[in-house]
């Protein structure tokens, strides 16, 4: 069976769908990272909303990263694309300027992004609570602002403690990409599945995919796994 | 003598009278909240279009069983197979250790979807090139949706579950083992009744964690003609064209399941001794 | 005579050219239905309905940009501003008339049966009786299959495409596809199809469900537009371009309709 497979259908130029794979691989990675950073930034600010933030702010990034856990990504996707798209629609129309049009690459992003977001809003949470609390307590005995100690004391310490789960969070944000595909995203797994009914030849296009959706776990993998080793340096080995 | 005071009964400690229970809740800003909450739900019930709900109610619950079915089935077996992928990549033959540990690295590092397209439609490919399988004994359940999204939904689960069990079996106290082996206990025996068990234990905290994410994963057999609650409340969605009542439903749903579901299992936990 | 045309048509286009505005976006679905539009491995998407809709544009004088957008979203995506029309072989039903507004068909073929060569399965619902049937989610053909035949089918299996339902077909999964004529015929005329299924005929009209032909979607409030549309689509047909880009994918029968 394996001669009947077409390999050429692999290749990177027209009529070969290759070149179409690795554009929806590239376009895949690049919603994986813009999810993932975007996710970073609202993690961040609803880490602090949660330990420094006031009594409603506090319930009000508890209800959203309660949401997140709770709801499946494709209803949460579905729901960020229409209402958030919607929302700023009406934004621009109360501000009296014609609807904008998203393009699918940042509505990709700000729909992982915010799914991102609650998941990292936990973690940056507990490693925040991980810093031994007298190191902030010096930074603001020393007369440093807020802001300051943040940034000089509360992040660089968090860091090692937050790394384990902020990996996890990129395998599940390049993971949660192909989730794009069934809102109708361009991304690797729906031009996976358009190569694959244009040639009939699933196995053989579902394969290729898998591989490289395995090469970018694999290779990310051992990135972070290096960044871990350079950010606990000094620090006692993990439990 | 032993550092472990096993005489002593240990009591749970005494409920919070009822008003300090409640205190948290009748907190003046918590009441403002739930009052806008319930304006805001009150507002959505009158303002928004409702009136499909008791035609498709019957078919919402049929596709609520389904998930539900499809939900415990795929934990229980992949759970049963998680316990063998996880034991084996800590002790077993090398070989089979490589191979329960590549299992797990390809199903964690591909997209269910990816891997649930993949079963459904390749093995759908290779069907149309042998048509003799049709007449086999397996046919009735081949030619069905729901045993390839069972399956998937099952190594899915097997494979992140077995990496949780390998860190729970190496994880197991060595000092245990050897007390065990010490006792002139067989190796088949301490397995059985120590390593096996106290691995388990270890493991079950999370597994609370891990039953609500395949919950979360169960909406995509949908793509592949399972009808269950998503599948459902996309026909709603494209039998009434409106976006975002059927949505809010579905949310409601699953916030409803995934809280009773984590009651239950918190109960269930707080069953199990933690033996520590 | 050819010289006072050409100038005439120059001085028609100049003064033309100031109401162009700026691009339309024309909605296509995301999943692919050949012969109509169906993407190759650039990314480029090309059938009859791409051909149709260049051919309309170029009438009513607009730039028009080939936007896809998920089936399942598009009468949404119209409503909210992200296409602003729909050209992807959407029929013009009365409840999708409540949402939008179409312009006059532009084809209209019958909604058919394609089935394993090894069953007796008809375009009926005695015909149809114990089948596995296969449809299109959110299709017109969906909704005519579970109002006629989901008593007489085993089961009636929705697929998010025409070409998944094609592949349970060949994998013999299912017994039968209902689906547009049209769009069956390329499957069929493969090699996969050829072996494996043929053609039973067009089933029951019944025009409340299966509406009176393929329209172009629009929002109902863009009156003009759909005047515009409407004129260009009339044009279209007098002036031959119709007839020219329907033979290179269906020679011999037009698929206008009565």
């Amino acid at each position: 069976m394996i001669d009947a497979i077409d390999f050429s259908l692999l290749a990177l130029t027209s009529p070969g769908w290759g070149g179409a794979l690795l554009a929806g691989f590239l376009r895949s990675v690049e919603l994986a990272a813009g999810g993932y950073l975007l996710g970073i930034v609202i993690g961040l600010i609803g880490a602090t909303a949660k330990l420094y933030g006031g009594r409603v702010l506090r319930d009000i990034a508890e209800i959203y990263t309660l949401l997140i856990r709770a709801v499946p990504e494709l209803v949460l996707m579905l729901l960020f694309y229409y209402v958030g798209t919607d929302l700023l629609n009406q934004l621009m129309a109360a501000f009296g300027r014609e609807g904008i049009d998203i393009d699918g690459l940042s509505a990709g992003i700000l729909v992982i992004g915010l799914v991102q977001g609650g998941y990292a809003t936990e973690v940056f949470r507990g490693a925040i609570r991980a810093v031994p609390p007298g190191q902030i307590e010096a930074a603001q005995a020393l007369g440093m602002s807020p802001f300051r100690v943040l940034r000089r004391v509360t992040l660089p310490a968090m860091a090692p403690h937050a790394l384990p789960g902020m990996a996890n969070l990129w395998m599940i944000a390049t993971k949660d990409t192909a989730l794009l595909a069934v809102i109708g995203f361009s991304e690797l797994t729906l031009v996976t599945k358009q190569a694959a009914a244009a040639t009939r030849e699933y196995f053989l296009f579902f394969f290729a995919a898998g591989l490289l959706y395995l090469a970018l776990t694999l290779i990310s993998n051992l990135g972070l796994r290096w960044l871990e080793r350079r950010a606990r340096r000094g620090l006692p080995a993990a439990a | 003598m032993p550092d472990i005071d096993i005489v002593t009964p240990i009591h749970p400690a005494p409920a919070l009278p009822l008003r300090a229970r409640l205190a948290p809740l009748l907190m003046p800003h918590r009441l403002v909240m739930a009052g806008l909450a319930l304006a805001a739900l009150l507002a959505i019930i009158t303002q928004m279009e409702w009136s499909w709900l008791p035609v498709y109610l019957p078919k919402i619950g049929d596709g609520l069983l389904v998930t539900l079915v499809l939900l415990a089935s795929s934990v229980i077996a992949g759970f049963a197979l998680a316990l063998p992928l996880g034991a084996v990549q800590v002790t077993g033959p090398a070989p089979l250790r490589w191979l329960a540990t590549g299992f797990c690295t390809v199903i964690r590092g591909t997209p269910l979807l990816l891997q649930l397209w993949l079963i459904y439609y390749g093995l759908g490919a290779l069907f149309a090139q042998f048509p003799e399988i049709r007449g086999s004994w397996l046919w009735p359940y081949l030619r069905q949706a729901w045993p390839y999204g069972f399956l998937t939904l099952t190594l899915s689960f097997a494979a992140y579950q077995g990496e949780i069990m390998r860190g729970a079996f190496a994880g197991v106290p060595r000092g245990e083992l050897e007390a065990a082996r010490a006792f002139g206990m067989p190796r088949l025996m301490v397995f059985r009744r120590v390593w096996f068990p106290r691995a388990v234990h270890r493991a079950l905290p999370t597994l609370a964690g891990e039953i609500i994410l395949q919950l979360k994963a169960t909406p995509l057999v949908a793509t592949i003609t399972v009808t269950d609650l998503y599948a459902v409340i996309t026909r709603v969605r494209q039998d009434t064209y409106l976006t975002y009542e059927p949505l809010l439903l579905l949310i409601a749903i699953y916030l409803c399941l995934s809280g009773t579901l984590t009651i239950v299992l918190r109960w269930l936990e707080g069953r199990v001794p933690s033996g520590h | 005579m050819f010289k006072t045309l050409a100038l005439a048509a120059t001085a028609a286009a100049a003064l033309a050219a100031p109401a162009l505005a700026e691009p339309y976006k024309v909605g296509i679905a995301a999943e692919p239905y050949p012969p109509f539009y169906s993407p190759d491995s650039s990314g480029n998407w090309s059938g009859w309905e791409i051909d149709f809709a260049d051919a309309l544009c170029a009438e009513i004088e607009a730039d028009c940009v080939i936007t896809p957008v998920a089936w399942d979203g598009i009468i949404p995506a119209l409503n909210t501003g992200k296409i602003d029309m729909i050209v992807a072989s959407m029929s013009i039903t009365e409840e999708r008339a409540k949402q939008i507004a179409f312009s006059d068909k532009y084809y209209d073929t019958p909604t058919g049966v394609i089935a394993l060569k090894e069953t007796e399965i008809q375009p009926s619902a005695e015909g149809i009786e114990g089948a596995y049937l296969g449809v299109s989610v959110g299709t017109i053909h969906e909704t005519y299959a579970r109002a006629h035949f989901s008593e007489a089918a085993a089961d009636i299996r929705s697929y998010p495409t025409v070409d998944e339902e094609l592949q349970d077909l060949a994998a013999g999964r299912i017994d039968a596809v209902v689906g547009d004529m049209l769009a069956l015929m390329p499957f069929l005329e493969s090699d996969a199809g050829e072996a494996c299924c043929e053609y039973r005929g067009a089933v029951e009209s019944d025009p409340s469900i299966l509406g009176n032909g393929v329209g172009v979607g629009l929002r109902k409030e863009d009156t003009d537009l759909l005047e515009r549309v409407n004129s260009g689509i009339a044009a279209i047909r007098e002036n031959g371009t119709y007839d020219a880009l329907s033979k290179p994918y269906f020679a011999g029968f037009d698929i206008y309709g009565s």
